[in-house]
């Protein structure tokens, strides 16, 4: 490793070669304060525009201060960090940055997470100017399903960009325009449900301010909870127990499923179900529907269409719509588990209970902004009536908390409901990337060989790698399995099929770094990749600490074929789990 | 603003002017040139073919368009004013001019007259400061104005 030497604020650093001041400060433990500048470790994701000066430092024997995000150390190089001349510098960039910026953070949906006013307290500002003959600039505001956009709150740090364009490969957003009136939007300043936006909400998950955020459904939860005529059931996602506690001050990996059961308990939720139930649903369409091409194909049947895709991900599925317009029948047609819980909540559970699917409210909480575009699809709802009335993220679900007067740290650890709160093992993992295929090879080796496994765990598939490959011995049969995380990994992964460059039989995508458990929906990492990587290690101490971990072995979902659905891809199952795609492509 | 069609022969146009810069993403400002010197101007369809035939996100190339004052949306009169807002000009009342333009023409800056005469714009000093402040109507220049001179000007114009 080639190393240089520097002095940062009278302390002797060495750093590896090619380090930012910023960086090896960090290392030294002097935090300098950043407000475009981001960056995820290990997950490829970086914004380092050196456009807003926030990072400033002094560095002897130049004349002007350098951003220190964007500049690297060089052998003897001595900085300051803290000296009248940066102070000042900061604080004038930022009161440049208010003065065009509104003051009505007390009614801000992104008041107390918000990085600007974060930066506010820190550098102390106590007075904002109005620049002169600089009318501060209103836009229109833009609402889409997933998110919105209120651009008079822009600081134009770009992050946005960065995730839209280098990490999803999207490209719905850039930054338009010059001076006050710069921000970032899409093409021809269109609304997003215009655009190929995927609502993957990787820009939401990234912006400092209130510029973006996702749309609120709390006020619309709190109203059916309070409505007497309606049954309102609530299903969680695998993500969301691994991350909620965060929003309550708890360490990043926590794993607060019980408090979450008890919590949504008192919220007044008539029924707390699992998304795991649907996601081991999934596993059994999913995995069925791989078992019948894979043995087509080994059978010599040319038309079989592989590999294929999963489809748990609706940003993904936006995404191959409206990119890959000539692929639509390659992915697996299996509903993700929220909408394959919405299907069998709306007509099992039910019928179970005597009510009618327009007094029964289904309510989702996902680690996802896309989600809140999925459910709302024509394709699954029945005569108007959605089968997920309202998705709220993670986030969501702690303001309904606090807003409920729960003390949350003091909550009793309780259980999910029967019958749709039954889940496995497989299920869970699902909340990172990997666990999807690992979950879907888990049974359908134990289908196809008609043997037990012997182990478990597919360590070969996890990890965070933007994308990754394995070969599954299948008792003899080797299966080629690819996973990518992130759009632009997927974009590389397809690609590169097409190319010929690679050979899979199934592939997994998760559009969010890390899968779910990097959602826009989950409490914000702030740049810190650790946070991601904790819950990842929490999703899978979830799984190893479960008695089932095979989907096929949930004795609810075993029931439920019984009862309802006959076997999987039957008719029946087809009708309420299946969907199909459209062309978006313009 | 409007939508246009464009036909085969105008999007063949486009092919070939990106098919000249090697249809490379980095020539994005050398086609946009070409295509407003072509079309006049850079209307959202012709963005989209571009962005098409460069391989990148529409959004991309709207960003460039909007960043640049040299590039428009908008469909040009058949005679372009634009007045001087340098330094000099400003100081001796091109405001002035410009605000009675406005109001003869009955049109913002960037607009374009309904009859599709005129077209108006503001430019940063074209170097003719000795006269200011000064206007170009397409490419004749008129110096020492002052607006009462604004309306004897256009009648000149068909
Ligand atoms: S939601 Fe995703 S695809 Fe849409 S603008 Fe944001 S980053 Fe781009
Ligand atoms: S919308 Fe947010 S992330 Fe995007 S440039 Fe503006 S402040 Fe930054
Ligand atoms: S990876 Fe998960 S959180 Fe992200 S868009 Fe897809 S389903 Fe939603
Ligand atoms: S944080 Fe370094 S320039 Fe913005
Ligand atoms: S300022 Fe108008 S010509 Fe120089």
């Amino acid at each position: 490793m080639d190393t240089i030497r520097l002095t940062i604020d009278n302390r002797e650093v060495e750093v590896e070669k090619g380090t930012t001041i910023f960086q090896a400060a960090r290392q030294m433990g002097i935090d300098i304060p950043a407000l475009c500048y981001m960056k995820l470790d290990n997950l490829g994701v970086e914004n380092r525009p050196g456009g807003c000066r926030i990072c400033v430092v002094e560095v002897e024997g130049r004349r002007n201060l350098a951003p220190s995000c964007s500049t690297v150390c060089t052998p003897g190089m001595v900085v300051h960090t803290h000296t009248m001349r940066v102070i000042n510098a900061r604080r004038t960039v930022l009161e440049l940055i208010l003065s065009d910026h509104p003051k009505d953070c007390l009614v801000c949906p992104k008041n107390g997470r918000c990085e600007l006013q974060d930066l506010a307290a820190r550098l102390g500002i106590r007075e904002i100017h109005s620049v002169e003959n600089a009318a501060v600039s209103t836009y229109k505001k833009d609402t889409s399903p997933s998110l919105k956009r209120d651009m008079d709150k822009c600081v134009m740090c770009r992050r946005c960009e960065t995730m839209c364009n280098d990490v999803q490969s999207v490209g719905a957003l850039s930054a338009v325009n010059r001076g006050f009136m710069a921000v970032v939007a899409p093409a021809f300043e269109q609304r997003l449900v215009d655009s190929n936006c995927t609502f993957c909400g990787q820009c939401v998950a990234v912006c400092p301010t209130g510029a973006l955020t996702e749309v609120d459904h709390t006020g619309k939860i709190i109203q059916a909870l309070m409505d007497p005529t309606k049954k309102v059931v609530v299903q969680t996602a695998p993500a969301v127990r691994a991350a909620l506690g965060e929003e309550f001050g708890m360490e990043p990996g926590t794993l607060v499923t019980g408090k979450m059961v008890a919590a949504l308990r008192r919220l007044g939720f008539d029924e707390v179900f699992d998304t795991d139930f649907a996601a081991d649903l999934t596993i059994m369409e999913e995995g069925t529907e791989l078992l019948d091409r894979l043995g087509r194909f080994l059978g010599g049947d040319k038309t079989v269409k592989l590999p294929i895709l999963t489809s748990c991900c609706p940003a993904w599925v936006n995404f191959f719509e409206h990119n890959y317009p000539d692929m639509l029948d390659v992915p697996s047609s299996a509903k993700s588990p929220q909408q394959m819980f919405g299907a069998i909540a709306k007509t099992y559970f039910a019928e179970k209970i005597g009510v009618d699917r327009k007094d029964l409210v289904v309510v989702s909480v996902m680690p996802c902004l896309a989600k809140k575009y999925e459910c709302q699809r024509d394709e699954f709802k029945v005569d108007g009536n959605p089968d997920v009335d309202f998705s709220i993220s993670t986030r969501e679900l702690a303001s309904l908390i606090k807003s409920a007067n729960i003390d949350f740290l003091s909550l009793p650890d309780e259980e999910f409901d029967a019958p749709l709160g039954e889940s496995t093992g497989a299920a869970v993992i699902f909340g990172a990337t990997g666990g999807v295929i690992e979950a879907a090879v888990r049974t359908a080796y134990e289908i196809y060989t008609g043997k037990k496994l012997d182990r478990i765990d597919f360590k070969e598939l996890r990890g965070l790698d933007g994308i990754r490959h394995a070969t599954i011995d299948f008792n003899g049969t080797p299966v080629n399995i690819g996973i990518a995380h992130t759009l632009g990994n997927a974009r590389k992964l397809l690609d590169g099929m097409r190319a010929g460059m690679y050979n899979f039989h199934a592939i997994e995508i998760m559009a969010c770094p890390g899968g779910c458990i990097g959602g826009a929906g989950q409490p914000f990492h702030h740049g810190d990749s650790s946070v991601i990587k904790a819950r990842m290690d929490a999703i899978y101490r979830e799984d190893a600490g479960k008695k089932i971990r095979k989907s096929h072995e949930n004795p609810y979902i075993i029931k439920l074929y019984e009862e309802f659905l006959g076997h999987p891809m039957s008719e029946k199952a087809h009708h309420l789990l299946h969907t199909h795609y459209f062309d978006k492509h313009d | 603003m409007d939508k246009i069609e464009l036909n085969k022969c105008q999007k063949d146009k486009i092919a070939e002017i990106c098919a000249e810069f090697g249809n490379a993403p980095g020539e994005l400002i050398n086609v946009l040139h070409k295509c407003q010197g072509h079309f006049g101007y850079l209307p959202e369809e012709v963005q989209r073919e571009i962005a098409r035939h460069l391989s990148i996100p529409v959004a991309k190339v709207y960003g460039v368009v909007t960043f640049y004052s040299f590039f428009t949306m908008q469909p040009k009169g058949r005679h372009s004013i634009s007045v001087c807002m340098g330094t000099a000009c400003y100081v001796r009342g091109a405001e002035g001019v410009l605000e009675e333009l406005k109001k003869e023409l009955k049109i913002d800056v960037g607009g374009v007259t309904p009859d599709g005469k005129f077209s108006l714009e503001c430019l940063r000093c074209v170097g003719a400061c000795g006269l200011a402040p000064v206007m170009l109507v397409d490419e004749k220049v008129y110096g020492r104005l002052e607006p009462k001179q604004i309306k004897g000007i256009l009648a000149q114009y068909e």
